[in-house]
């Protein structure tokens, strides 16, 4: 039926047709809906069953626990912290609504860009900002206002990725540059005690909370060398403050799952994530610093801030990480490894995993090169041998 | 007269200032881009300072270009400039004690700015004063005007003001606006820098990297 009613309004699309401007939008709906019926005209091409458009949609899939449970969160914290009892709906209904215009704004800018840049360009829309444009507004803090997340977005997608060639060719990953831009150009709004927890009553849900108001995460609670007021089931289940999708261990072991299931994220990525967080957190534990950050226990650093988040979602984009085999190992333990020295180690930062990530982003290729010339010497030595 | 501005002077004079531009075409002097732009005025004085350093230091080398011993051309052409920017910083601090301030060890370390080595070494070295003069001055405009475009940007967006007077009005911060605080970073300088860089070959087609 779909095809039908494209079949349809396809010729107004074609060249010389009143609305060829729209051309690229056209298309971009047409293979969104259904799956493309044109094949490559030049060389020998190999297809899937699964293109890069079914790819984004499993992602989207797996990220969808992880942001129901976001949307949950913000309005248990609000009620909560007003200390007003509520039902389940109520707290999910006004997170919702607290969280709605920022995927629409994310989305809206971010494809607008896309949609531009494909006309210019005369291509095809490309479908990787389907994931990005619901990743940024996971990883804000709920009161994020939404003018700076605009702005974050148009920044990150025309900078960290149009610019490079758009899809599958930028280095950083570009929903992490969205919130860097955001870390950097508006401090006050990102870190802090008072941006975790959504203040205002929004269509009659929720409740106004006084101007003062503020609730630390843990990692801020250590930051500023104070004990982790939360118990570890909290850390677990996400009933924490935090960014709008990262607290919830569960939900984003259930989106892991999905990913690793479907072999779109890579386990080497994710288990050498974990791995280099965890040796590193442990030494730091051994070491007999004398800081908060560095006693915090090695596994409580794994389920806090947005490591897990980062681990699962973020390292694991297949972009902008390393493309061997063996590099997948080394990058992901240097990405756990860095998150944790830069909570520890760095005052002024009390999480780190989106430093680290984009660190690594940085050095991805480079690690692919010396897997791949190891490989190549190793192989040369072989042959001279024998 | 009229042969000193000729064709080809005006040539020697404009050309730097678009199409042989020293920072956006050579990539030359960016540390210095970099470092003094996050506000507009000590952008304006680097890029006055420079310009007249380059100007100057052209002509002194043009006129004795004959008698300078090749294997030495270096140290002589740095004491040049080393003299002519220890009179500017004199008289900045003299005259403009503030903007000297801010601009602390960047006046002194024009000496090591690429621009003016580069145009010593590439044109005074083989013309005469007169050429010389007009090359020092282009360039060095062509260094200046960019510094002012990024730091009227970085000054207004990062702080909200333009050579001190505050532009944004107060309404806007009442409703929620927030100055950006990466704009003030010397890393928001280099990615300015490299959006100016980006738009004017994509303006300029004709210009080959």
């Amino acid at each position: 039926m779909i095809k039908k009613i494209l079949d349809k309004i396809r010729p107004n699309f074609e060249e010389g047709g009143k609305l060829k401007n729209f051309h690229s939008v056209f298309e971009g709906f047409e293979s969104f809906l259904l799956v493309s019926n044109r094949t490559s005209s030049v060389g020998v091409s190999i297809h899937d069953a699964i293109d890069s458009k079914r790819i984004m949609s499993f992602v989207v899939i797996a990220l969808l626990p992880a942001l129901l449970f976001g949307m949950y969160n913000i309005g248990y914290q609000n009620y909560h912290a007003a200390g007003v009892e509520a039902g389940f709906w109520a707290m999910f209904f006004y997170g919702f609504l607290a969280l709605l215009p920022k995927i629409l704004v994310s989305y809206i800018v971010g494809l607008g860009i896309e949609f531009i840049v494909a006309q210019w360009k005369h291509e095809e829309i490309q479908e990787g900002y389907l994931v990005t444009g619901l990743l940024i507004p996971m990883i804000v803090p709920v009161s994020c206002p939404l003018w700076m997340l605009a702005l974050a977005v148009a920044f990150s997608v025309i900078l960290a990725k149009e610019i490079y060639g758009g899809t599958g060719m930028n280095i950083f990953n570009p929903a992490l540059v969205a919130r860097a831009f955001l870390f950097f150009a508006y401090p006050s709004a990102m870190t802090g005690d008072s941006i975790w927890v959504s203040q205002n009553a929004i269509c009659g849900l929720g409740c106004d909370l006084p101007d003062a108001f503020t609730m630390a995460t843990p990692l801020s609670l250590v930051g500023a060398g104070q004990e982790i007021t939360m118990p570890v089931q909290d850390m677990i289940t996400g009933l924490m403050p935090g960014s709008v999708g990262e607290t919830s261990v569960i939900a984003i072991a259930i989106g892991a799952v999905i990913l690793l299931w479907t072999r779109i994220a890579s386990w080497r990525t994710m288990l050498s994530v974990f791995v280099g967080g965890a040796v590193v957190g442990w030494l730091f534990n051994i070491s007999g610093m004398d800081s908060a950050a560095a006693q915090v226990p090695w596994y409580e650093h794994l389920i806090l801030g947005g490591f897990c988040f980062g681990a699962v979602f973020m390292a694991t984009d297949p972009v902008t990480s390393a493309r061997t085999e063996t590099g997948k190992f080394y990058y992901g333990f240097l990405i756990g490894a860095l998150t944790i020295s830069i909570r520890v180690l760095n005052p002024g930062y009390p999480e780190g995993m989106m430093l680290a990530i984009l660190f690594m982003n940085m050095f991805a290729p480079l690690i692919d090169y010396c897997v791949v010339q190891r490989n190549i010497s190793r192989r040369v030595r072989r042959s001279h041998k024998a | 007269m009229s042969q000193l501005f000729s064709k080809d002077n005006r040539q020697i004079l404009t050309a730097p200032l678009n199409g042989d531009n020293p920072i956006m075409i050579q990539i030359l002097g960016i540390c210095s881009a970099l470092a003094v732009t996050a506000q507009l005025e000590p952008a304006i004085v680097m890029g006055l300072s420079v310009t007249v350093i380059t100007a100057f230091s052209n002509v002194i080398i043009s006129i004795i270009r004959k008698t300078i011993p090749n294997r030495i051309r270096i140290i002589i052409q740095l004491v040049v400039v080393a003299a002519l920017v220890t009179v500017v910083s004199m008289v900045l601090k003299a005259f403009a004690y503030d903007v000297s301030v801010k601009l602390s060890v960047y006046v002194g370390l024009i000496i090591t700015n690429c621009i003016l080595m580069g145009r010593l070494e590439a044109f005074a070295m083989m013309n005469k004063p007169w050429e010389s003069f007009l090359d020092g001055i282009g360039n060095g405009l062509g260094y200046a005007w960019i510094l002012v475009v990024i730091g009227a940007v970085r000054e207004l967006l990062g702080s909200g003001t333009l050579l001190g007077y505050t532009i944004i009005p107060q309404g806007a911060y009442d409703a929620g606006y927030v100055n950006n605080g990466m704009m003030t970073m010397p890393a928001m300088a280099l990615i300015l820098l490299g959006i100016v860089i980006g738009v004017h070959r994509a303006v300029n087609k004709d210009i080959k990297s």
